[in-house]
């Protein structure tokens, strides 16, 4: 497949500590994906892979058909807004732009310029004097302007206020409007991007749980709750995924549809964030 | 506009559902242009094709139609074929399950009856 990022068979191994085992994956064209997990699930670790930052054991990246690992053609295709800074110390915000300009051939200084003042982020500021939030908003800036047709956000609103985080994701979604591009979303913060994404990947313990379209995932399963014995009742040769338990007063959570449901039962939606805590616990 | 991301219902329908409401009120007249998508997307963080997909909802049923080049307006009628269709689901949507709640709450038909009757003097 052209136009996509594909990640096939990739092993990171960090030691005896396996990081990513057997990793198949595909980023394909002008969508946007959710890219969850744990802490330390593996979700750094693969982004960096891609953007050849770290080199895997095992497995290949391929980019629009071509290797991706050592491969500046392949690479200039993908901007990565990583967790770490990788920039030298005394690096300025302007010379953090400057130098995205540089590498990126569809970079938009004017847009940059404008997200900084919209953010209020004074470009002439090292990086390492700013604090958490205005790092974050300095590397997401220069995500938004790059112009890469492949960009990945790997925790986009670390430390930002509710209106930054606002304003963050009304951009996203304009840019990706007026431009459409391949978007990585990696984030902790699952309701606030869960109808953004198109599709959500979950990585738990350095392998792929699931990687299905969002629409799809929200009705893989659903919330019963009400009398423990009803709700045991009812939960008895279905499949249930979690459950908890208040006084005498029971909630499961269940995969599939709801069928047959008793009316001594309250049905509820089961949204993204409760469906990851769910599949993603112990 | 509102969007309950809780509820279940699936987003694109909310948005359709949102729309409808608007040319029910009067918001968006007959024949007047409706917000594009990126409008809709961007103010309510949305994905773009999840609202395209229910604004497509829209111009099936000859709700909205598309002017090239211009952008969605709202059809001649579109609002009488709303009023239409919320009429058919307001039966099974309201009454049957105003019924079951009632029932659950131990009301008689008569009770039901004489509390809508006081809900409507209150107006």
């Amino acid at each position: 497949m052209n136009n996509s990022i594909q990640v096939k068979d990739l092993t990171v191994q960090f030691g005896h500590f396996t990081a990513l085992e057997k990793i198949n994956v595909t980023f394909g064209e002008n969508r946007i994906y959710g890219l969850l997990g744990r802490n330390g699930a593996g979700k750094s670790t693969l982004l960096s892979a891609v953007n050849n930052r770290l080199f895997p054991n095992e497995g290949e990246v391929i980019i629009d058909g071509e290797r991706g690992m050592e491969n500046d053609n392949a690479q200039g295709k993908i901007y990565y807004m990583g967790e770490k800074n990788i920039y030298p110390d005394g690096t300025s915000v302007k010379q953090l732009l400057r130098w995205s300009r540089d590498f990126y051939p569809n970079f938009n200084m004017e847009y940059a310029c404008q997200l900084a003042e919209r953010f209020q982020l004074n470009q002439k500021k090292k990086l390492k004097s700013l604090s958490t939030g205005y790092l974050t908003i300095a590397k997401l800036i220069g995500a938004l302007a790059s112009g890469a047709p492949y960009t990945f956000f790997d925790e986009p609103v670390l430390g930002l206020d509710a209106n930054h985080r606002e304003l963050f994701y009304q951009e996203l979604i304009r840019q990706y409007s007026e431009f459409p591009r391949t978007i990585v979303i990696s984030t902790h913060l699952i309701e606030e991007v869960s109808d953004i994404i198109e599709q959500v990947v979950i990585i738990k313990d350095g392998r792929i749980l699931l990687d299905r379209p969002v629409e799809e995932v929200k009705q893989m399963g659903y919330m019963v709750s009400g009398k423990a014995a009803d709700v045991d009742a009812y939960c008895a040769g279905r499949q249930t995924i979690g459950e908890d338990q208040l006084g005498n007063l029971k909630r499961a959570c269940l995969l599939g549809q709801p069928e047959e449901v008793p009316a001594s039962l309250d049905i509820s939606a089961m949204d993204l964030q409760k469906l990851f805590v769910q599949l993603t616990n112990a | 506009m509102r969007f309950n991301f809780e509820s279940g219902v699936p987003i694109y329908l909310q948005v359709a559902r949102q729309i409808e409401d608007a040319v029910l009120s009067g918001a968006f007249p007959e024949e007047t242009q409706v917000p594009s998508t990126t409008e809709i997307s961007v103010t309510y963080q949305i994905n773009p094709a999840t609202v395209l997909k229910g604004m497509s909802l829209l111009t099936d049923q000859g709700i909205l139609y598309k002017k090239r080049g211009v952008g969605m307006f709202v059809a001649r009628g579109g609002a009488e074929k709303i009023l239409h269709q919320r009429k058919k689901d307001f039966y099974d949507g309201y009454i049957i399950r105003l019924l079951e709640e009632a029932q659950k709450l131990h009301l008689s038909k008569e009770d039901v009856v004489r509390m809508i009757e006081e809900g409507q003097t209150d107006e």
